[in-house]
């Protein structure tokens, strides 16, 4: 039992991190590899800040700042320098490996100081596990909030646009430019966030935590996507944590089947293939299915 | 009358293979406030690459834009949308697909005014909507459907009353009814005449199809090769006929 609740604890939580990688891989339909660098940015900056003797909240603060000036560099580099995509968000990811490096000062670092937004608010006497679930249920609901009251604004619906068609957006008047700015730093700094938020959880940042986080974020979109097909944007948010969750009970249930945890990325690059190939594969059956049924 | 457009002596240089070409070859075109001007032409003529220097999204080798006696050459795009409206010939290229009816026209209502981190206050404006689009059979109560769900059709004619809800200076049509089956594309072109009539709007309707060609519009223009080699008047448009148009393609 103890199990499937800090499962479930680490689905809440890595669901922040899903949340943010939506904005970019669905609204703005950017894919953003940065988000592999910004991760454990996230991670150290709030582990050197919490060390320095500064307040766990203020370190989330500082690590979602830190993010979105990632999330502004590949902004910079895609839109201003016209560098493709995919190549703007691996030069920053690489480029953010060495300042994870600079701002740790060595490749990993415990968390020595007894602050931890885990064990503050009473969160501590909570039942094991439980604080994760509180906590993440508590961050969710604020970011999705916010997210949702944003993506209703005049400003939100352009970003929207300029995900959904650049040249009708573009055609209305719309600042493309600014709009995918504004999209990927708030991304990338909630990922920060989310990697501030692990490694608080873990008690230490490691410079290559960052390592398949892209995965696990689009698993979760993913899955939620596939057990709910059609819904608004503002629910999509909640099918994200409900993937999350989801995805975590399935390598969960993986490993307890005996695999090797040196195994835990390729299972996870498997599982995300499986889903993302679940619409082809249902629409074959289907197809196989009708054609029998026709044939007798 | 004051011109609303001037275009002086414009010209758009490419390179292909190191090799110079005009795609506008010193255009000189003046469009007056209400003119329904048709550009007519064979593919690689310079009509697409006319209206994308009008609007903004491509820039001039040398020449000027003038509107209302205001030079724009230099202006960007999004500043120029908050005049010019233009409806493209793709009917996904108008339109945000994962936004419904609604939230498109909101979207357009807003055509070139700047986007502030305020509440959209979309149910403010259904009624305005369903007013405008109750008319429309092919819209009507479809305001809360995902424009992804629409046929091309709709989606064109979602793209035209986007260009228009705000009532634009210049409204530019590139071959909007082209891509659209017969049927369609007539009601598209009826409609289209209908509202330009009705709300006195200067346009400028780039097309293939010579039957539209001659039927619509108080002066028609042919482009070849990046120039003008034809412009005709109401009067000279009226007494043509659509054999006459073929000799320029």
């Amino acid at each position: 039992m103890n199990l499937i609740i800090s499962t479930i604890s680490q689905g809440f939580i890595w669901a922040i991190m899903a949340i943010g990688l939506f904005i970019t891989f669905r609204i703005l339909d950017f894919p953003d590899m940065t988000v592999e660098g910004s991760f454990p940015l996230g991670a150290v900056t709030a582990v050197i800040f919490i060390q320095h003797g500064y307040s766990p909240e203020l370190a989330l603060l500082i690590a979602f700042i830190f993010g979105s000036l990632a999330g502004f560099a590949t902004a910079f580099m895609y839109t201003k320098l016209h560098i493709p995509s995919l190549l703007a968000g691996i030069l920053t990811m690489t480029a953010l490996y060495s300042v994870n490096l600079r701002i740790l000062g060595k490749a990993n670092m415990s968390l020595t100081k007894p602050n931890n937004i885990f064990n503050r608010y009473g969160l501590d006497k909570l039942p094991v596990n439980f604080n994760g679930i509180f906590l993440g249920i508590v961050i969710i609901a604020i970011i999705t909030f916010l997210l949702i009251i944003f993506l209703n604004t005049e400003k939100g619906q352009a970003v929207i646009a300029t995900g959904d068609n650049e040249t009708m957006a573009a055609s209305m008047g719309i600042n493309t430019t600014m709009m995918k700015f504004i999209g990927i730093m708030v991304s990338n700094g909630i990922v920060a966030l989310t990697g501030g938020l692990i490694a608080q959880q873990n008690g230490f940042a490691d410079v290559n935590m960052g390592i398949g986080s892209i995965v696990i974020g689009l698993s979760a979109i993913i899955i939620g996507e596939v057990i709910y097909p059609d819904v608004s944007l503002s629910a999509r948010l909640i099918t994200i944590v409900i993937g999350s969750i989801v995805y975590r009970l399935i390598l969960m249930i993986v490993l307890q089947l005996g695999f090797n945890t040196n195994d835990l990325k390729l299972i996870s690059a498997i599982i995300l293939a499986l889903c993302l190939a679940l619409p082809t594969i249902r629409a074959q059956f289907f197809r196989v299915f009708r054609n029998g049924v026709k044939s007798k | 009358m004051k011109s609303l457009l001037e275009i002086d002596n414009a010209v758009k240089t490419i390179y292909n293979d190191n090799q110079e070409l005009n795609i506008l070859d010193g255009i000189n075109l003046s469009i007056k406030p209400q003119d329904f001007i048709v550009v007519l032409g064979t593919n690689g003529a310079g009509k697409s690459t006319l209206l994308d220097a009008i609007t903004g999204a491509n820039t001039l080798t040398s020449g000027k834009i003038l509107l209302n006696n205001d030079d724009i050459t230099s202006t960007n795009l999004a500043k120029r949308s908050r005049y010019i409206s233009r409806v493209y010939q793709d009917p996904k290229l108008g339109t945000s697909p994962r936004m419904t009816v609604a939230e498109n026209l909101l979207l357009a209502k807003r055509r070139g005014l700047p986007r502030r981190l305020r509440l959209r206050k979309l149910n403010d404006h259904m009624k305005e909507f369903e007013s405008f689009t109750k008319d429309l059979p092919t819209l009507d109560n479809r305001l809360n459907t995902f424009t992804e769900k629409l046929s091309g059709g709709q989606r064109q004619t979602l793209s035209f009353l986007m260009a228009i809800i705000q009532r634009p200076e210049l409204l530019l049509l590139d071959e909007h009814t082209a891509a659209l089956d017969p049927q369609t594309s007539q009601e598209l072109m009826e409609l289209t005449n209908k509202v330009i009539q009705e709300k006195k709007l200067t346009c400028l309707m780039v097309t293939h199809n010579l039957t539209e060609a001659v039927k619509y519009g108080n002066r028609l223009i042919v482009l070849k090769k990046g120039k003008i080699v034809l412009d005709l008047d109401s009067e000279a448009k009226a007494k043509l006929k659509e054999e006459d148009l073929l000799e320029y393609f």
